[in-house]
């Protein structure tokens, strides 16, 4: 009997076999290598052999150098243009795409939810691809011509002037299903009666979207402003799609990822041998940034928790 | 008044946005389909319309010569043995750190989640070097630990608090008539979860199939490449025939495609399922 009784609520010990199986993965291949991403930063060296320690000097080489110096600007400032057209264009419009689809009234809401979700399911390689076709000029130019629409015939991706907004874009129009689901979600969860009154009151619909819908789920915008930033830091498949790793045409879509890719792992030109310790302070400089940037937005918008 | 006068709205604004955007989602794929149909040439002098012709030959050579069905198949074995195992070892996970009270278990429930908001990428260069070591480099083993680690802080958020709301009678009843904890979790909780398991499936599932960076860092020999990887190497073999590309691009985004359009809802759902709660 009381062997029994014990039972009910083992302690400690009998559980840690439950969660050694995640822990170990959880622990060898994420939180670890993270972890040890940070102190390769501090290391030169590509074997682990002849690795040596240099203190800060990766950083001072990437800040100091004139060539790697100007990339890592360059990609820094393209990674937060590329972040602010993401808020601006696919979270601007996710809001009123959810706003639309949670009007109870409205008929074929679900035919648009799904229609609005199915670029998500592509793989991002794809939607690049199939984007550099239909942004070619050579193409469709001649068609939209006769259609007296030659001003859309442009090498957009092929000018450094409308290449990055372009690839900005070409995410957005993809991505755009997961910020207005989970606006709807929010906004589902809206107590009715809040509606109700503020409808009866006479406020009309932008009042009762600013001052009764928006501050109720601004845990999720919180939340969504923190996924499109953790993901245009380490966004690399649409530029890889679209244009290359060097993030042509002359450098004008590189971003952190690809300059990463290029400095870390597959060596830049002409030399194409990796710098761990440079792509690791590379990585270590993003870490930072997102730390800098996720926990002031999660204190301030999570603030119910 | 002000009700019914809104309830005879027609939300005819709202239906010229929404058409207006379906478009902009539709068009693409609609030349994406058309245009596979059609030859080298057609393309550029019929861009938009249904071809005159239908050529089912991109397809047939896309089959034929090029290895998409290994590229498909190792992407199958990588994605079904991540989701596996990811659901194994999260839902173990989550039945202790549900059930398990006191500080440690806290502790370790939040050292997972926050696995969330990290990007794997950022490891990417310890990883190369890690799969170096094991020897798993240029498999596509080195891929499934690293997808089981990637999705288990959302398995074990979502498993977790479901786990939470499953009523302390039941478990505590079958406990008291003999069963051992085991027993529990075999006959009790994981039936109980399973709606849950299958958000964190689906969750996890685009992430699996569409990754591209892991497989491009890790894997070089032909016999192992993945389905996007294959896809890329197929894009530079066929570049100078874009309704060639274009049959490839269908075949690789049909899987998921399909399996969105037959479960749409359980696919919102799962997806979205970290925002609602977080």
């Amino acid at each position: 009997m009381s062997k029994k009784k014990n039972s009910i609520i083992p302690h400690g010990n009998y559980w840690i076999i439950y969660v050694l199986p995640a822990l170990l993965f959880y622990v060898v291949f994420m939180a670890w290598p993270l972890l040890d991403s940070l102190r390769l930063s501090l290391f030169t060296g590509n074997n682990i052999a002849t690795r040596k320690f240099i203190g800060f000097g990766n950083f001072v080489r990437l800040f100091t150098e004139e060539t790697s110096r100007a990339r890592y600007w360059g990609a820094f400032v393209h990674t937060w243009y590329f972040f602010f057209i993401h808020m601006l264009v696919q979270n601007c419009l996710g809001i009123l795409f959810a706003v639309i689809l949670t009007n109870a009234t409205m008929k074929g809401r679900q035919f648009y939810q799904t229609v609005i979700f199915i670029p998500t399911t592509f793989a991002v390689l794809v939607t690049g691809y199939l984007w550099k076709l239909l942004l070619n000029p050579v193409w469709c130019g001649d068609v939209l011509s006769k259609m007296h629409l030659s001003f859309l015939v442009r090498p957009w991706l092929g000018e450094s002037t409308t290449a990055l907004t372009s690839v900005a874009l070409i995410s957005c129009w993809q991505w755009m299903g997961i910020p207005t689901m989970m606006f709807v979600a929010a906004l589902r969860n809206i107590p009715e009666d809040c509606i109700e009154a503020a409808d009866i009151e006479g406020a009309n619909a932008w009042q009762l979207f600013a001052h009764v819908k928006l501050p109720m789920i601004l845990p999720v915008v919180g939340m969504i402003a923190i996924l499109t930033f953790v993901n245009n830091f380490n966004a690399f498949d649409v530029v890889f799609a679209t244009e290359n790793v060097n993030g042509a045409p002359s450098y004008s879509t590189d971003l952190i990822g690809t300059l990463f890719y290029r400095v870390g792992i597959a060596g830049q030109h002409p030399i194409g041998i990796p710098d761990t310790g440079m792509g690791a302070a590379i990585a270590t400089i993003t870490f930072i940034v997102l730390l800098l940037g996720v926990l002031p937005v999660l204190k301030a918008t999570q603030r119910e928790q | 008044m002000v009700i019914s006068l809104r309830r005879k709205n027609k939300h005819i604004g709202s239906h010229v946005v929404m058409c207006i955007w379906c478009l902009v989602v539709l068009f693409p794929i609609w030349v994406l389909l058309i245009n596979s149909f059609k030859t080298r040439l057609t393309i550029y002098t019929n861009p938009f319309w249904v071809p005159e012709k239908w050529n089912f030959g991109n397809y047939s050579t896309v089959f034929k010569d090029g290895n998409f069905l290994l590229y498909f198949k190792n992407s199958l074995v990588v994605v079904v043995l991540s989701l596996a195992l990811v659901l194994i070892v999260s839902s173990f996970a989550s039945f202790a750190l549900a059930n398990w009270k006191g500080k440690a278990s806290r502790r370790l429930y939040l050292f997972f989640i926050a696995g969330m908001m990290l990007p794997i990428k950022i490891a990417s260069i310890k990883l190369l070097e890690i799969m170096r070591a094991l020897g798993l480099l240029n498999t596509i083993w080195s891929l499934v630990p690293i997808y089981v680690a990637m999705g288990l802080p959302i398995g074990i958020f979502i498993l977790t608090e479901f786990i939470r709301e499953v009523p302390r009678d039941l478990t505590e009843a079958a406990i008291i008539d003999g069963s051992s904890y085991v027993r529990v979790f075999t006959t009790i909780t994981i039936p109980l979860t399973r709606p849950a398991l299958s958000t964190v499936a689906i969750y996890n599932l685009i992430p699996f199939w569409n990754d591209l960076w892991f497989p491009l860092i890790f894997i070089n020999d032909e016999k192992q490449k993945t389905l996007l990887l294959g896809v890329t190497r197929l894009f530079g073999q066929y570049q100078t025939d874009w309704s060639k590309v274009l049959a490839v691009l269908t075949l690789s985004a049909i899987p998921v495609l399909a399996l969105y359009l037959c479960m749409s809802k359980q696919f919102i759902q799962g997806v979205t399922a970290g925002a609602v709660k977080g």
